[in-house]
């Protein structure tokens, strides 16, 4: 795999990943229109769970998570018509293209979690009992999340069709992440975990995010060429 | 005979599954009772269904490195009947469950894996469905099909860790349950291995229908 990282390289991809951050500025609306869909989705569930006990709070949580993922991501390569697309093949490799994507959405995806953890926070309770473990946990699934959906979304972009599409493939495919993530978060609720074990689980999840990203940097050339 | 032998065969090794499979002697273990011949019959679809699954992956390479159509219509015919045998393994398996674990669903990993795997090629089927342009079509499905293929083995392997588990040989366990230990007493394994062998055979024999189908189709909808 070509993934070596020249200057002049890797300069590209800073300016794509700047370009990103320039349109985000300018068409804030998309960003405050995700805001809002999660603002709205806590408050429906605050209105219909009122503060739920540890385990109902943590399902909500990462399934409010998840969603929220689905509409940050979608966009990444729903935004790009055919022409621009057809515009950076000429300037940049399908590498740099989808490593830009990766670390803007993981930009974003992190923001969007800490933002939503404290909206969550502050309308269903702060049930779990480790704050700084439950932020590392939503940082990491943040993340873990990003990673699978970016390509879901090259994939979807492709084909023409909407973020539910991205849904419907993902969700599947996304079981062991949020089983992982499930799991970790019952340690910030108290649950006591022998030595290591969190420590181990953090790593399964991390092994699992490099097999993602390695295999998107395999597939995503495919899309890219017409 | 040289291009059918094998469909003989299977028809034999079948025809051998299903009379010693039904008739002979079969060790008391437990609370199986009787209920263990499904192993006969459930078992040999998740083993069919790996294998087809395996090779839906392997032509969808072939797609991606050589450009041939062919190469996609096969990957899509295995996957048909990976999830068909998924389909048949979660039935009886969970008719088998009924009477051994007393309900038919019970978050099992193995039922829960068999269950996200017919969701990912359902997916698969979904997103080939949504794409007109034929070598768009081919592409874009080969690249959901490698890519969830190698997401699903570590699920396999993650799930049990994360989920507790009644199925025989596996308390929380890895590996491969159908071959520890105890529950494959030497007079089941010589009708089982025959009966993976028939049914994997038939499976391969049922995709090659549907790849002549799809054919067909492609060249009645080329001509038309």
């Amino acid at each position: 795999m070509g993934l070596i990282l020249k200057k002049t390289s890797l300069k590209q991809v800073i300016s794509l990943v700047k370009k990103d951050m320039l349109l985000e500025w300018r068409l804030q609306h998309t960003f405050y229109g995700i805001l809002l869909y999660t603002a709205g989705t806590i408050f429906i569930l605050f209105l219909s769970m009122n503060e739920p006990e540890g385990q109902v709070w943590n399902g909500l949580f990462w399934i409010t998570i998840l969603f929220m993922c689905v509409q940050t991501v979608a966009k990444s390569f729903l935004q790009e018509n055919r022409g621009r697309l057809l515009y950076y093949q000429t300037l940049v490799s399908p590498i740099q293209f989808l490593l830009a994507k990766l670390i803007y959405n993981t930009l974003l995806m992190v923001m969007m979690s800490l933002l939503t953890l404290v909206l969550f926070s502050f309308f269903m309770g702060a049930s779990y009992v480790h704050f700084g473990q439950f932020l590392w946990i939503t940082f990491s699934g943040g993340v873990s999340l990003t990673m699978l959906f970016t390509l879901l979304s090259a994939i979807t972009a492709r084909a023409n069709q909407h973020a539910a599409m991205m849904a419907v493939l993902g969700f599947p495919l996304m079981v062991p992440q949020l089983l992982l993530l499930l799991r970790m978060s019952k340690t910030a609720f108290g649950e006591v975990f022998q030595q290591n074990v969190f420590l181990e689980m953090n790593l399964l999840l991390f092994a699992l995010d490099g097999l993602i990203v390695a295999l998107s940097f395999i597939l995503f050339p495919f899309l890219w060429k017409d | 005979m040289k291009q059918y032998w094998w469909k003989i065969l299977s028809v034999a090794l079948l025809y051998y599954t299903f009379t010693a499979g039904l008739l002979m002697k079969v060790p008391r273990i437990g609370n199986l009772e009787e209920t263990i011949r499904n192993f006969f019959f459930h078992v040999p679809m998740w083993f069919g269904q790996m294998i087809l699954l395996l090779l839906s992956l392997i032509y969808s390479i072939r797609y991606l490195r050589n450009g041939k159509l062919s190469d996609d219509l096969r990957a899509n015919a295995f996957a048909r009947t990976g999830v068909l045998f998924g389909i048949l393994g979660l039935i009886t398996g969970a008719i088998w469950a009924n009477f051994t674990w007393g309900a038919p669903w019970n978050n099992d990993p193995k039922q829960v894996a068999a269950a996200i795997s017919l969701l990912i090629y359902f997916a698969y089927f979904v997103l080939r469905g949504s794409i007109t342009d034929m070598d768009q079509k081919a592409r874009i499905s080969s690249v959901y099909n490698v890519f969830a293929y190698f997401i699903y083995v570590p699920l396999i392997m993650i799930l049990p860790r994360m989920v507790e588990s009644l199925h025989p040989g596996g308390q929380g366990a890895e590996g491969n349950p159908a071959l520890s230990g105890q529950d494959l007493d030497p007079s089941m394994r010589i009708v089982f291995w025959p009966a993976v062998a028939g049914w994997t055979l038939l499976g391969v024999w049922i995709s090659q229908l549907f790849i002549r189908i799809f054919q067909l189709q492609e060249k009645k909808w080329l001509h038309a």
